[in-house]
């Protein structure tokens, strides 16, 4: 009880919200320590994923290599990428860590979105005379959206909780009061960071959530009984539809 | 016309679907194809449009090989119907029929407006334009199934079992409205089932087939019911255990026509053609 409001105090003080450590400015180094390497992670695994999504092949090598990566434990990443980098190359070391911590459940999302969908629709889309790119971009991507998006999600909660041990190699981020409050017992300072580290994972999350709706196709939403709005019967309603 | 020439199909695995196939399907007509499933039908049919590539032997339409042609530029000069209809989900009625027509590089209103029209001539009202596949029957969602197999106005008309998921009174509205919609259209039409009662009322050539596309017997509904080529034929279409036997009843108005479970089926005319 005494722990936690006096996280909260430690969190009110003004004092923890001025200087070079101040908590904003970690929040946006721990904020940049997740996107960068989400995005990297995105850029290599979502075209990959779809393209064992579209084929068919690969898959089996795909599975083992991100059971491997989720395997591997980030910490000892991040302290041996540090070494083989050299220090100077620290903030290099800690993106590849996290990239790599992301790839798993980003090219599962892309692969499992595009296996979810019905074989009957692919099908009927190329018996209609779509090429192999008309039917990646018109049918599978928006299909397999929502499930990409959930893998988008499950990723960003990883690394943002993960970023955290950036501070052990000097990086900032919301880990440096956790690290720094445990070794001077400030455990207001250790709770106080955790919290804001839980904090900025849950509006992430929800925010992805909304994503995750927001991509879902109308037809597919209408199909498991929700109320979809008719759209009126103009030529500029059926343009939100690529075809 | 469209011509199976000596046509094989071996599926990696070793199965062998089709053997040494021949048949020269009419333009203009229904031609269906029927067996048990696993038979090969469907991939006889799906040789047409390439989405089967046979393992030798040609497929020929109006004389000239489809391997020759481009196989996206061959699908859209095809009209295909399947069954459950696969249409995409995540397009609108109207954006599922105007598929083809918007693939062919026509404009977004010209595919709407080709959409509505075709809609109108399935059977379908235009307030459904803008509903989602989900939102639909199956019986309605098979109708959008033929109005886009018809978008692009094909001359040939591959139907996958297109039938076969919807309830029996939902599936004899729609093999009559196929008949009525062949005697608007003259398309040539190469329609797939197991149902032998369908494939005689909707073919003018029926292609009864046996494991490996073997053909059993090939002719009008008349000429099979007649003469049987075989046991299995006959077996197959009913004959021997009585199913499609008639006999005349006299009645107080005149002779009638009842079949093996006693129901009358008609009125005897004689003379009549």
């Amino acid at each position: 009880m005494n722990l936690l409001s006096g996280a909260f105090d430690w969190l009110a003080d003004p004092a923890q919200w001025t200087g070079p450590n101040a908590l904003h400015v970690l929040l946006w180094q721990q904020l940049f320590y997740t996107l960068v390497p989400v995005a990297v992670a995105a850029a290599i695994a979502v075209p990959l994923g779809w393209a064992i999504g579209h084929t068919g092949r690969g898959r089996d090598a795909a599975v083992a290599v991100a059971g491997a990566a989720r395997a591997l434990p980030s910490f000892g990443l991040l302290v041996l990428l540090v070494l083989v980098f050299g220090v100077l190359h620290k903030p290099e070391a800690a993106v590849v860590t996290f990239v790599i911590l992301a790839i798993p459940s980003l090219l599962a999302g892309a692969y499992a979105g595009f296996e979810a969908i019905d074989r009957r629709v692919v099908d009927a889309a190329r018996a209609m005379g779509m090429t192999e790119w008309q039917i990646l971009w018109r049918v599978e991507v928006p299909l397999g959206l929502p499930l990409l998006v959930g893998g988008l999600r499950s990723s960003v909660l990883q690394v943002v909780a993960t970023v955290t041990i950036a501070a052990y190699v000097n990086l900032g981020g919301l880990g440096l009061p956790i690290i720094t409050g445990l070794s001077l017992r400030r455990y207001e300072a250790v709770l106080g960071g955790a919290i804001l580290v839980a904090v900025l994972a849950l509006v992430l999350d929800a925010l992805l959530a909304l994503a995750q709706r927001a991509v879902e196709q109308r037809g597919v939403r209408a199909g498991r009984g929700e109320i979809v709005t008719a759209r009126p019967e103009t030529d500029s309603a059926t343009a939100t539809h690529p075809g | 016309m469209i011509e199976f020439r000596d046509v094989t199909k071996r599926f990696p695995g070793g199965t062998t679907a089709v053997d040494g196939f021949d048949l020269v399907i009419p333009s203009h007509k229904t031609t269906v194809f029927v067996g048990s499933s696993g038979c090969g039908k469907t991939t006889l049919l799906r040789m047409i449009n390439r989405m089967v590539e046979p393992t030798s032997g040609t497929v020929l339409i109006d004389d000239e090989d489809v391997a020759s042609r481009p196989a996206v530029a061959l699908r859209r000069s095809i009209g295909y119907v399947m069954q459950n209809s696969g249409l995409l989900p995540h397009f609108t009625v109207a954006e599922n029929i105007g598929t083809v027509p918007r693939l062919n590089g026509g404009t977004r209103r010209a595919a709407r407006a080709r959409a509505l029209e075709l809609m109108e001539v399935v059977g379908l009202d235009r307030t459904m334009a803008d509903r989602y596949p989900s939102q639909l029957s199956g019986g309605q969602q098979q109708r959008v199934g033929v109005a886009r197999g018809l978008a692009a106005d094909p001359n040939i008309l591959l139907m996958d079992e297109p039938f076969g998921a919807v309830d029996p009174i939902v599936r004899a509205e729609l093999q009559q409205e196929l008949l009525r919609l062949q005697r608007e259209l003259d398309k040539t039409v190469v329609f797939v089932t197991h149902d032998i009662d369908e494939a005689f009322l909707l073919g003018d050539q029926v292609v009864i087939l046996a494991a490996g596309a073997k053909r059993l017997q090939v002719g009008s509904p008349s000429e099979i019911i007649e003469a049987p080529a075989d046991e299995f034929v006959a077996a197959f279409i009913g004959t021997e255990r009585g199913k499609r036997e008639l006999r005349v009843k006299q009645t107080a108005n005149g002779p009638v026509l009842v079949d093996a479970e006693g129901r009358t089926q008609g009125v005897l005319v004689e003379g009549g053609a």
